[in-house]
């Protein structure tokens, strides 16, 4: 058992047993708002971490999912047909897109992304036959799967985490699929995969649509979480948002973008009852974390444990046979 | 019909308002390539700063314009030397401090100045307007459009006429070459954000009469300086300054003939511009 | 290697053991909890911020104790955003076991925990305005002391058509539904009047420039607008850039006292009807406003004025419970009965569906002394959310919105 093993039993242990260790039902909502929010920001760190696309507009397909559910569960639908038709809405949703957006790539794709991103912002304000405008749309009931009600914390919680950890296994293998490196090779070395012949346009579009998946499963747990939703949830901040858990946390990582929604949550949700400035303060963390870890938090603190076991002179060769180790000058 | 003339004539001093917002961000864009979403809250910023001189201490309204200024290019100043800097090529890195600075300098407004909003009036040597053609010409946002362009002027003249122009833009096209030829790169790069961030204070004050300084402006109109940017074309003040005036009229004859597309009056055209055009109406062909 | 698992796990057990330990509590034995959801960052910061300093300075007047009991008083920031609202309002009605809670502000925030707050029988005190909150859609545990959207506005038609001799208006107002909701009751009272809505235009949240609305105002002979926040201010700069001198007319945030020091001379002339005003001259008020002075060196405004006067009803419904919190509905019931006579926009009391039914102030910016203050031009005494109108043909008509009433053709 290698530490980063253990390392993934107890945090597995962690994660699962929540409510029986958090202090009261409060804090594992809070949970279930995390593990949610994890979940987005995987979604927006496939297009950054490993595609090298940077997308200011998730919110907008994140809240397309949501406003499903809840306008078809208005409408009488049951909860499986919401739940399909909100997953069949936002992919096909991701895929106009994508289409827009992949016609360039860098700076433009940030701002069409942005663009589509406030334009659903103002569909959700304005077309209000549908979407009730500013006022919203609530969700009367959470569904029951096997019988189980999900309204007490704890059973939610655990349907979340289930949720989160199918997520979070499908990320896995995309992201180590072959499908997977040829996405790196496409944010690495777009002409040299050109000229391979692979077809670069087509591999962004299918992480796109991958990426909307998991934005869509977001959206859908949120709109049961919370029971109403409202155009600010489409909004440019709620699009930066997962933006900065990635970063944050560590892009081109599984483990970074959980944590930075961790962060990030934990900060605006517990700890802004004890601090008025923490907006303040969420702002110095972005910045410390810039200058003490720029590539984030995971990788970062990965680097400060290597080299607290390399300076206890354990092992001269600091890593397992096969491993090139990649360290890096500090700043 | 005076509906149209009076929006005609607000098209072009919005645009101007704009041109001011958005120069600081076109410069430090185009030349240095860092997204400095820190922008909108330097605008902010100078906009406080600058009242409090004028509210609280009487200052003529111009000399608190240039304090602003000078507040934001100090500011500006140590964020691009002691972290901007280290973070060269970095994208991501520069996202989350500009971000993280803009979170701050939010809440710090909140601190000082609190919730209300900040009314600054017109300077008096400026207030009110003429009357012509049946129309009324508000002398400040005149003023506001002339101020625009000759600062588009002297950015150009700077930029495509001085010796520091030409210094700064070798540095922008091949640091290292130019760093070989004897230009300090580096400290080339921080007078340009210093610039650029000095723009947006000064912008800030000037806006105020207009606009007034409140929580929360911060985030309105840094989109507008985003659209402005990329439809005038990254990397070019011409395109700017005329894309900035583009804006002007279509935001107000978007929002008074198409009052259902309201909230995609900037938007759609956006989207139209980078999927047929993604460098933008006037930049130069992006990689 | 040992030496690393064994840390490693000791460190994870000692987490997880501090975690174990209750949060501390703030509580008690007998103390009342109230709990204040407001936004003290995000757009809505102005009233949130404001709405702290009235509900505290009433608390502290009365030095934390009501009618005998120890306050507990908890702020929650909701950050103006709806899930950071269900958040807190979960975090004080769990976590914190509070009994009433004060706020919040914004409509769409009291709409993301109405059910919420329903399903766990909190009493809630807020100031959101949504109409239907108290009409067709009633949440049983609201009382609300400020008033709803179209309270006010129901007051200033009336007004507008009776005493400004206005006969075609245009009403202008953000696009949302504390917009639809303000202009929709001014229309239908200016035109069941006599008077004639040219048009109703609505501005996008967060529009920078006016302009393109206020260059449609033409053929008209007033101008009625119901901004809110920092709008109010910006709106009447731009009005005097396009060189109009038409009178303008506004509801309760348009003209907000606690604005009076942020505009600039542009807005004397300004007439706005609201359930507070400044000058109104009783014991209270000027208690309120020297508290306000004194503690917050700040003007006092509609929303300040709102969590006083809630704060104030919680006084008077413990007392008539004589502290007995035990039943939320009877609770519900003895706020609901509350009549005061002096509070500081004189007396108030609640219609069956939990709305206040009070004065409202038609007053007029001047300028006095060299500063900018409201001065009081008539007051409306008892106006209930349903203005003169039979309460259930009221009912059975559309809520207001952006197409009710509709704009049809004037007669003139």
């Amino acid at each position: 058992m290698t530490p980063s093993r253990i390392a993934l039993v107890v945090a597995l242990l962690v994660v699962v047993t929540v409510p029986l260790w958090v202090p009261g039902d409060y804090y594992v909502s809070v949970c279930s708002q995390i593990l949610i929010y994890a979940i987005f920001a995987l979604s927006v760190d496939v297009l950054l971490g490993y595609g090298g696309l940077v997308s200011l507009g998730h919110a907008g397909l994140f809240g397309l999912a949501s406003y499903t559910v809840a306008v078809c569960l208005g409408a009488g639908f049951g909860h499986v047909a919401a739940i399909a038709v909100a997953l069949v809405v936002t992919l096909a949703g991701t895929a106009v897109f994508a289409a827009l957006s992949l016609r360039t790539t860098g700076i433009g794709f940030i701002m069409i992304t942005l663009a589509l991103g406030q334009i659903m912002w103002g569909l959700a304000y304005r077309w209000v036959s549908l979407t009730n405008g500013d006022n919203g749309l609530s969700v009367a009931h959470r569904p029951m799967p096997f019988g189980i009600e999900l309204d007490t914390p704890s059973h939610f919680y655990y349907a979340t985490v289930v949720i989160f950890l199918l997520m979070v296994i499908a990320t896995w293998i995309f992201v180590y699929s072959p499908f997977g490196a040829s996405l790196k090779g496409t944010r690495d070395q777009p002409r040299r995969m050109t000229a391979l012949g692979y077809h670069v346009w087509l591999i962004r579009f299918y992480a796109c649509l991958f990426s909307g998946l998991l934005a869509a499963v977001a959206g859908i747990l949120f709109v049961y979480y919370t029971e109403f939703i409202s155009p600010p949830t489409v909004s440019l901040t709620s699009s930066a948002e997962p933006v900065l858990m990635v970063i944050s946390g560590g892009s081109g990582t599984l483990l970074g973008p959980i944590v930075g929604a961790a962060l990030i949550e934990i900060v605006k949700n517990v700890a802004s009852a004890y601090i008025t400035r923490w907006n303040m303060m969420l702002g110095a963390i972005f910045v410390a974390i810039v200058i003490f870890m720029p590539e984030g938090l995971v990788p970062g603190t990965i680097q400060l444990l290597r080299r607290i076991v390399r300076a206890r002179g354990r092992e001269p060769a600091p890593a397992a046979a096969g491993q090139p180790t990649a360290e890096k000058p500090s700043p | 019909m005076s509906i149209w003339a009076v929006l005609a004539i607000n098209s072009i001093t919005f645009g101007g308002l704009l041109f001011l917002l958005s120069a600081g961000f076109s410069l430090i864009f185009g030349l240095m390539q860092i997204p400095n979403l820190t922008h909108g809250s330097m605008f902010m910023l100078g906009g406080y700063v600058g009242s409090s001189m004028v509210l609280t201490y009487h200052l003529p309204f111009w000399l608190a314009a240039l304090i602003a200024a000078l507040a934001m290019a100090v500011f500006g100043g140590l964020m691009e030397r002691f972290l901007l800097r280290r973070l060269a090529g970095s994208i991501l890195a520069q996202v989350l401090v500009t971000l993280g600075f803009a979170f701050i300098i939010a809440d710090f407004c909140l601190m000082v100045w609190s919730g209300d909003p900040i009314s600054v009036n017109t300077p008096s040597a400026l207030a009110g307007g003429t009357r012509a053609f049946g129309l009324f010409f508000p002398t400040y946002r005149i003023a506001i459009i002339l101020i625009a362009v000759i600062i588009a002027a002297i950015l150009w003249g700077l930029l495509d006429r001085t010796r520091l122009g030409a210094m700064i833009r070798a540095g922008v096209d091949d640091p290292q070459m130019a760093r070989v030829v004897g230009i300090r790169v580096s400290r080339l790069f921080t007078i340009v954000f210093c610039l650029g961030a000095a723009l947006a204070g000064f912008g800030g004050l000037m806006g105020a009469p207009i606009l007034s300084v409140y929580p929360g402006l911060d985030f309105d109109m840094l989109p507008l300086a985003l659209v402005v940017v990329i439809l005038g074309g990254v990397g070019s003040l011409l395109g700017s300054l005329i894309g900035s005036i583009v804006i002007g009229f279509l935001y107000n004859f978007g929002l008074a003939m198409v009052p259902e597309l309201a909230y995609f009056v900037l938007f759609l055209p956006m989207v139209v511009v980078l999927v047929l055009r993604p460098q933008g109406l006037f930049g130069k062909q992006a990689p | 290697m040992r030496v690393n698992r064994r840390k490693f796990l000791a460190g994870t057990a000692a987490i997880a053991g501090a975690a174990a330990f209750p949060m501390p509590s703030i509580a008690q034995p007998k103390a009342v909890k109230i709990g204040l959801l407001c936004d003290k960052t995000g757009p809505l910061a102005e009233g949130g911020i404001q709405m702290e300093q009235g509900a505290t300075a009433f608390l502290k007047s009365k030095n934390f104790t009501l009618a005998g009991r120890k306050i507990d008083f908890i702020v929650a920031d909701t950050g103006s955003s709806p899930a950071q609202a269900k958040t807190k309002a979960q975090e004080l009605i769990e976590r914190d076991g509070i009994n009433f809670i004060l706020g919040p502000l914004a409509a769409f925030e009291m709409l993301a925990i109405s059910d919420y707050v329903a399903q766990h029988k909190t009493p809630i005190l807020s100031l959101a305005a949504a109409d239907d909150l108290t009409q067709r859609k009633p949440n049983p545990y609201l009382t609300r002391a400020s008033a709803t959207s179209s309270q006010a506005m129901h007051v200033m038609g009336d007004y507008a058509r009776k005493e400004m001799g206005l006969k075609r208006v245009i009403c202008l107002d953000s696009d949302f539904a504390f917009g639809y909701e303000q202009q929709g009751g001014f229309q239908q009272v200016f035109q069941d009047e006599g008077g004639c809505v040219v048009k109703k235009l609505w501005a996008p949240l967060g529009a920078p420039d006016f302009t393109p609305y206020i260059a449609q105002i033409q053929g008209v002979d007033g101008v009625c607008q119901g901004f809110a926040g920092a709008a109010p201010v910006k709106f009447m700069k731009q009005y005097a850039d396009v060189g109009l001198k038409l009178p303008v007319c506004g509801g309760e945030t348009a003209g907000d006292d606690a604005l009076l020091p942020h505009f600039g001379d542009d807005a004397i002339g300004l007439v706005s009807a609201c359930p507070y005003t400044i000058d109104l001259k009783n014991d209270s008020n000027a208690k309120f406003k020297a508290e306000m002075e004194k503690e917050f060196h700040t003007v006092p405004g509609f929303y300040a004025a709102g969590m006083y006067v809630s704060a104030m009803v919680i006084e008077a419904g413990l007392k008539a419970l004589h502290g007995d919190l035990s039943n939320p509905e009877r609770t519900v019931k003895a706020l609901r009965g509350v009549k005061l006579e002096d509070t500081p926009r004189g007396p108030v009391r609640f219609d069956e569906f939990g709305n206040v039914v009070g004065n409202i102030f038609v007053r007029k910016i001047e300028k006095v002394g060299g500063k900018l203050t409201n001065v009081t031009q008539k007051t409306y005494h008892n106006v209930s959310q349903f203005w003169t109108y039979d309460v259930k043909k009221y009912l059975a008509q559309p809520a207001y919105s952006r197409d009710w009433p509709p704009v049809t053709a004037c007669k003139t």
